[in-house]
């Protein structure tokens, strides 16, 4: 079963939001499909909301720090939104950090943050 | 000290990246059946999520099998996760956080022997590597 993440566009920012459990070719799917549209549509931000995720686990979190690696390396930012208290608690548990990556309450957060509102 | 009884067990069997996530949604479904917090509840499945990944990736195939424990008047969950693989040389390193052998995080491992509230490894020559980690329910 693959799931596609429907990856949305407002304004110059990208939008995309995890609806179910990703498996772990879901997720680098997601990742390579960021990057085209980064270039595609010369975004200068991509949010990608998180608030239906359940669990993170060490390797969506190693993922999710490449995306943002790789999506500021082509100038733009990404920011983590909606991220469950229930999924936070088990990362910081597990010693699981997001880096530097910018993270917000939730998708109009987000939105603020990047002045997309 | 009374000895953990047996409840019932199920096995999924782990090959590929999607039995990694039907453990795991297995692992919640049970938290959330015996009662568990919802924390605690993540906590399971993230320490399934953990050992079957490693099983794809660094044993190509294995099992995770799950039991639920009744002692006293609480009950846990024990997470036996087995592989025939070609084991852990060093135990005490492959526990150290941010050791990988895989350039990824370090971190399965030690993380889920902190999330949980028994964890025991063993890896003997030739054997694969047997995992087993118990969280008990708050009372
Ligand atoms: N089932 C296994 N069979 C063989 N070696 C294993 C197994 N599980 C873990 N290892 C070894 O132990 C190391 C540490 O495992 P751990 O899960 O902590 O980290 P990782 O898998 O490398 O990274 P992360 O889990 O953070 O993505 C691995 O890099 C690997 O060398
Ligand atoms: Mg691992």
């Amino acid at each position: 079963m693959t799931v596609t993440v429907p990856i949305l566009r407002q304004g110059s920012a990208l939008i995309a939001s995890i609806q179910e459990d990703l498996c772990d070719s879901d997720i680098l799917n997601l990742q390579s499909r960021i990057l085209e549209d980064v270039i595609r549509y010369r975004a200068n931000a991509v949010i990608v909301d998180v608030s239906a995720i359940g669990i993170l686990d060490s390797f969506g979190t190693k993922t999710l720090i490449e995306i943002a690696h790789s999506v500021k390396l082509r100038g733009a930012k990404m920011i983590i939104v909606g991220i469950q208290p229930d999924v936070a608690i088990s990362m910081v548990l597990l010693g699981l950090t997001l880096k530097d990556i910018p993270t917000a309450l939730d998708l109009d957060h987000g939105l603020a943050l990047i002045g997309e509102t | 000290m009374q000895v953990p009884a047996p409840l019932d067990a199920m096995v999924q069997a782990i090959r590929r990246d999607a039995d990694v996530i039907s453990a795991r949604q297995m692992g919640r479904a049970l938290a959330e059946d015996l009662g568990f917090s919802r924390p605690d509840q993540a906590l399971v499945a993230t320490a399934i999520s953990e050992l079957a990944r490693n099983i794809v990736v660094y044993a190509d195939h294995g099992e995770i099998e799950l039991t639920t424990l009744q002692q006293g008047d609480r009950q846990g969950i024990r997470i036996i996760a087995r592989d025939h693989g070609p084991g852990i040389a060093d135990l005490e390193r492959a526990l150290c956080d941010g050791f990988s052998t895989g350039n990824s995080l370090g971190l399965g491992l030690p993380g889920t022997r902190r999330i949980m509230d028994e964890f025991d490894i063993r890896s003997p020559p030739g054997e694969g590597v047997t995992i087993i980690a118990v969280k008990w329910q708050l009372r």
